[in-house]
């Protein structure tokens, strides 16, 4: 075997989950970089292109909680598919502003947004079957699968998601310094 | 008589009789990892932060008095890796969203685990319910990040001499309390001129529509990591606190 | 018992004579507490605030120390509080189905009060009376083998609001089951002939006694206690007025440990001799004896004896006529906390505060009890220093071995034959003990408690010594059919209950232990946390505070390596599995919006349609 690494082109999928697509904007910040990323992986799965199913990829990234059981499938499908999965952002690292839900029960909630509130006649809390069912809480991802990868951030810039990808293409262990380290 | 001296990491580092192990690298301008410890106050102890291995016992920096000749470990991959567990601890304990906590880039707690490079709170988060005190015309309390340092009960009780703030409960339960019959801080005899109310190395005490007066990213530990701060956490005082 | 709101003017009658009492003094604040507590149910907020007024403390002090032990309460309680003892030996004698049956029988929801107020069940850490449980609490007295049988006639004289004191009284009826007799055991002399002795030897020679006895701490420790008192003795006083200490650890907290209850009820004059001789010795006028909250039962007799020994000039000034001479003991009473065992959150909590371990150095031999030297000895080493006075230091280090002179009090419980009390010469072989107490098919011994060391069949053969398998006591004998892992659960459950919660890995390292074997008891467990374990085991035998974190992982570890198939064979993956049920998470949902389609389930459930939780 060469001590060199191969070349072949990865695969990476992405996915939003509970999640404001605010990382997948970070993502895009890396700017003319992204032509680079493109000469050294293939996008699967991911709201960058339009594939619907993950196929086996060696990198995914996961941004956002989990809040309902779509976002489970999803995960599940990610863990099974993936190599390596990363968690990016706030929200899939702790959770991040949905689980402020948590200490509320979710009857409560679901009471108020479409019962209670002022200005409701006669509401009703959606039940159509194509709706994703709500979990009674919100966890961070790394509550639901084995996650390799962490990229905290809200969203983490531009600049820490190249240097953590392009360590993790080039062999290295991924490491996060001051000041591309930030939780906000 | 000659200088004393511990060897820290190998390095000599020289002490006067009373210092602790923390004294005396804070002195030389070698950071300890620390969140309970405050040069202004009685040592504490119970964050366990500064967790060091001294003549191969594992001791707490702030805590214990240096002695001639103590061989002292600090930065090393088996005291770091146990500091990052214990940090993770205390995020997953409390309620900590710092996106959106106007303490964030000011924050020790934050500033430690950037230094130690927590990337995530690793454990099962804990998710507990600790409703905010906005009772004070001046002052909000959040203890969903109360990492229960007791700096502010120490000023308070030390400084101040109001007792303003206490610890009640026990074990996962322990959380803080303030001196009035109703629990608000608004009838307690609380000022913004305490010395308790700027102590805090965490989002927790906060004087209201100030937030956010630095914005993020040219905040405190933003310019500079902690662990680059020595000097300045070596003489700060609890009014340079303030955001 | 009293109404929940008391009038601002009743509450003051009520308080003052309790406060009176202890001079208004908050060094006795938790004593005030439990008095304050027994003359109204719990301790509503006016009360702590009238309290705190009267005693010139801060209210959050106040309230701060209230909020730390177990058995004060800040909410209305039942007029009727059942606590079950919730050791495994409780457990193992069928205690978790007891207390359903009487939540069941009273129609109340374990740990909440019941609308009327009547009556709360709950659980509590271990009572100390492993040996004829399972036992229980009411309103603070104690009550052992419990039955089907008694559990429903509780629940009927509950149900009649019938008072304690007509309740039958075998109910109450404590045993001392003392099974084997030995040095300690076998001595009956009569009160003071242990303090005569040491007066007639003197301080300096009393002190070479127990230097040649080489007596060491049998509260777990171990320390050599002569090293302890010499160091009292020559530390100089701090305070106005000076004072030197001598405090009596009878806390006995560790789960399955009860022989200083034996002590305590039935050696009594040998435990006041063995602290009057403390006291001669290093110069100390003043006794405190530290009573866990659960043996308050003992109190009255305890009182008793010291007026006795008072009357007969063995306490007080000139004791037996010599001038000069001169100590007295008190009795404090602790309120549910397993930490206050520690020696230093023991003095803490004598001081009346929150009982956290104190920052060490300076130690209680130095800096004590109110800042002065202080000798902190538990129950069982003081009637040693007893039978030292009286016999010399040559005779007690001729038993046991050269390192464990002396002998040791076991309490015995779990599935044995005889459990109780047995007084042995240290060096005693486990297998030996086994042997004498009746257990038949052990499969593991847990000595010394949950902070101890949990032996497998394959170290039998080992001694009881401090050189080999040391022991505060405890001696938790289980069956080969009993589950290990449910063992170490219920002691993971006990650290976390009692962790003071000072410092980080402790408070949130024992919690989260729990919550893991939680997890592997319901069914949604992995390697990945069996490797969690391990590593928060790491951490917080080296960075806790005090012992009790950096023991609270030893039941785990000690049987993850002897017993690991106990946890394996409930392991889901080999991998990572998330804590939490996935298809009861969507529960609620459910219910919310009446769904019960494919879709609106996960898992097995997910492909039956028409299948509901
Ligand atoms: C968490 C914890 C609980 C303890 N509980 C007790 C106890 O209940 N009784 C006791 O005598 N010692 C207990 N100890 C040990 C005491 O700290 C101390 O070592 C002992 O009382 C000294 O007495 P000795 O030298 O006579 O053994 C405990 C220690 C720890 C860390
Ligand atoms: S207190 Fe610190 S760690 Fe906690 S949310 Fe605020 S910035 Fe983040
Ligand atoms: S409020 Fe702040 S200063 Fe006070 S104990 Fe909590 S974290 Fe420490
Ligand atoms: S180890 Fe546990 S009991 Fe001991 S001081 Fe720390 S939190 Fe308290
Ligand atoms: S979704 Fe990116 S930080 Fe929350
Ligand atoms: S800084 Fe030393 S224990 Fe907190």
């Amino acid at each position: 075997m060469e001590a060199v690494v191969q070349n072949r082109k990865l695969r990476l999928a992405t996915t939003s989950l509970a999640g404001c697509f605010g990382c997948h904007m970070a993502f895009l910040d890396i700017d003319e970089r992204l032509l680079d990323l493109v000469e050294r992986v293939d996008f699967d799965r991911s709201p960058l292109t339009d594939i619907k199913q993950c196929g086996a990829c060696d990198i995914g990234l996961i941004e956002g909680g989990i809040c309902n059981a779509e976002n489970i499938h999803v995960l599940q499908e990610f863990r099974r598919q993936c190599k390596v999965l990363i968690a990016i952002g706030a929200c899939a690292v702790n959770g991040g502003l949905p689980a402020q839900r948590n200490h509320l029960s979710l009857g409560q909630c679901l009471q108020e947004v479409y019962l209670t509130w002022p200005g409701i006649v006669s509401g009703q809390i959606p039940n159509d079957p194509e709706l994703p069912l709500p979990l009674d809480k919100v966890h961070p991802i790394h509550e639901i699968v084995r996650i390799d990868y962490f990229i905290p951030g809200c969203p983490p810039s531009g600049d820490a998601i190249w240097k953590f990808l392009t360590d993790l293409l080039d062999g290295r262990t991924p490491r996060l310094g001051h000041p591309l380290l930030h939780f906000d | 008589m000659t200088q004393q001296s511990i060897l820290l990491d190998g390095l000599p580092v020289p002490f006067e009789e009373g210092q602790t192990i923390m004294d005396a690298a804070m002195a030389a301008e070698i950071f300890i990892p620390h969140l309970c410890h405050h040069p202004e106050f009685k040592p504490q102890g119970s964050c366990k932060l500064c967790t060091v291995k001294a003549s191969g016992r594992y001791v707490s920096a702030c805590t214990m008095p240096a002695r001639d000749g103590m061989e002292v470990e600090n930065n090393s991959p088996d005291l770091n890796d146990k500091r990052r567990t214990m940090l993770q601890m205390l995020f997953v304990e409390g309620n900590h969203f710092c996106p959106s906590c106007e303490k964030s880039g000011n924050c020790m707690l934050q500033a430690l685990a950037y230094e130690l490079e927590m990337l995530s709170p690793h454990f099962n988060q804990f998710y507990p319910n600790r409703p905010l005190d906005a009772s004070h015309p001046q002052v909000l309390l959040d203890f969903n990040r109360c990492i229960l340092c007791e700096l502010c009960v120490r000023a308070s009780r030390d400084v101040d001499g109001k007792h303003v703030f206490s610890l009640s409960g026990r074990g996962i339960t322990k959380h803080l309390i303030v001196n009035a019959e109703s629990g608000r801080l608004a009838d307690t005899d609380f000022s913004l001129t305490d010395k308790a109310a700027h102590v805090c190395p965490v989002g927790v005490i906060l004087e209201k529509r100030k937030g956010f007066a630095v914005p993020i990213g040219q905040r405190r530990y933003d310019v500079d990591p902690i662990g680059m701060q020595v000097e300045r956490l070596a003489h700060r005082t609890t009014t340079e606190e303030e955001i | 018992m009293t109404d929940e709101c008391v009038g601002a003017e009743r509450l003051g009658e009520l308080l003052q004579p309790i406060i009176d009492g202890h001079g208004g003094d908050p060094g006795m604040l938790v004593q005030i507490l439990r008095e304050a507590q027994e003359a109204l149910g719990y301790l509503p907020a006016a009360a702590l605030t009238a309290i705190a007024r009267a005693v010139g403390l801060p209210r959050a002090r106040v309230e701060g120390v209230a909020g730390f032990y177990s058995f004060l309460h800040l909410q209305p309680v039942g007029r009727y509080r059942v606590l079950f003892s919730d050791n495994i030996t409780d457990h193992m004698l069928g205690s978790v189905e007891l207390m359903d049956r009487l939540c069941n029988r009273l129609w109340i929801e374990r740990g909440k009060v019941s609308e009327d107020g009547l009556v709360s069940v709950d659980t509590t850490s271990c009572t100390g009376l492993c040996d004829q449980g399972p036992a229980l609490l009411v309103n603070g007295r104690a009550m052992t083998r419990m039955s089907a049988e008694r559990i429903d006639r509780i629940s009927e004289m509950i149900r009649a609001e019938l008072p304690l004191d007509d309740w039958p009284r075998e109910y109450f009826r404590i045993e001392d089951n003392i099974r084997r007799r030995d040095a300690l055991l076998n001595t009956c002399w009569p009160a003071g002939e242990a303090l005569r002795a040491a007066l007639a030897r003197g301080p300096e020679a009393m002190l070479a006694e127990m230097r040649t006895s080489n007596l060491r701490g049998r509260g777990g420790a171990g320390f050599t206690t002569y090293i302890k008192w010499e160091s009292a003795r020559r530390a100089p006083c701090r305070g106005e007025p000076p004072e030197r200490y001598i405090v009596c650890n009878a806390d006995e907290g560790e789960p399955g440990t009860f022989k200083d209850r034996v002590l305590l009820s039935s050696y009594t004059d040998l435990l006041f001799d063995g602290m009057s001789v403390a006291g001669f010795t290093i110069g100390a006028t003043r006794g405190l004896l530290y009573l866990r909250g659960e043996y308050a039962y003992l109190l009255p007799a305890l009182r008793e004896n010291l007026a006795r020994r008072r009357r007969d000039g063995l306490l007080g000034t000139a004791l037996c006529g010599q001038d000069g001479v001169c100590f007295d003991i008190e009795i404090h009473v602790g309120a549910g906390a397993y930490v206050c065992g520690e020696e230093s959150a023991l003095l803490e909590s004598l001081e009346g505060k929150r009982g956290v371990p104190r920052i060490r150095p300076p130690f209680p031999v130095t800096v004590g009890y109110r800042g002065q030297p202080t000798v902190v000895n538990n129950v069982e080493t003081l009637c040693k220093a007893a039978l030292i006075a009286v016999n010399g230091g040559a005779w007690f280090a001729g038993l046991g071995t050269k390192q464990s002179t002396g002998t040791k009090l076991l309490s015995i419980s779990g599935d044995v034959e005889m459990p109780g009390i047995y007084d042995y010469p240290f060096g005693v072989s486990v297998a030996q003990v086994l042997n004498e107490c009746g257990a038949g098919n052990a499969q593991a011994v847990q000595i010394s408690g949950p902070s101890g060391t949990c032996l497998g069949m394959h170290e039998f053969s080992r001694h009881v010594a401090f050189e080999d398998v040391p022991t505060a006591g405890a001696f938790m004998v289980f069956g080969a059919h009993r589950d290990m892992f449910e063992v170490a659960r219920n002691f993971a459950h006990f650290f976390a209950h009692e962790s003071c919660g000072f410092c980080t890995p402790c408070r949130v390292g024992t919690s989260l232990v729990a919550n893991c074997m939680d997890k592997i008891a319901d069914g949604h467990g992995s390697q990945y946390d069996i490797n969690e374990i391990f590593k928060i085991h790491r951490l917080l035998h080296v960075a806790s505070h005090c012992g009790l974190g950096q023991s609270a992982c030893n039941p785990l570890f000690d049987t993850l390596n002897k017993f690991r198939p106990a946890y394996e064979r409930r392991l889901r993956s080999l991998d990572f599995e998330p804590a939490f049920d996935l298809d009861q998470a969507l529960a609620a949902a459910r219910q919310m919006t009446g769904r019960d389609d494919p879709a609106a389930h996960f898992g097995l459930a997910a492909r039956v349609p028409g299948v509901t939780t």
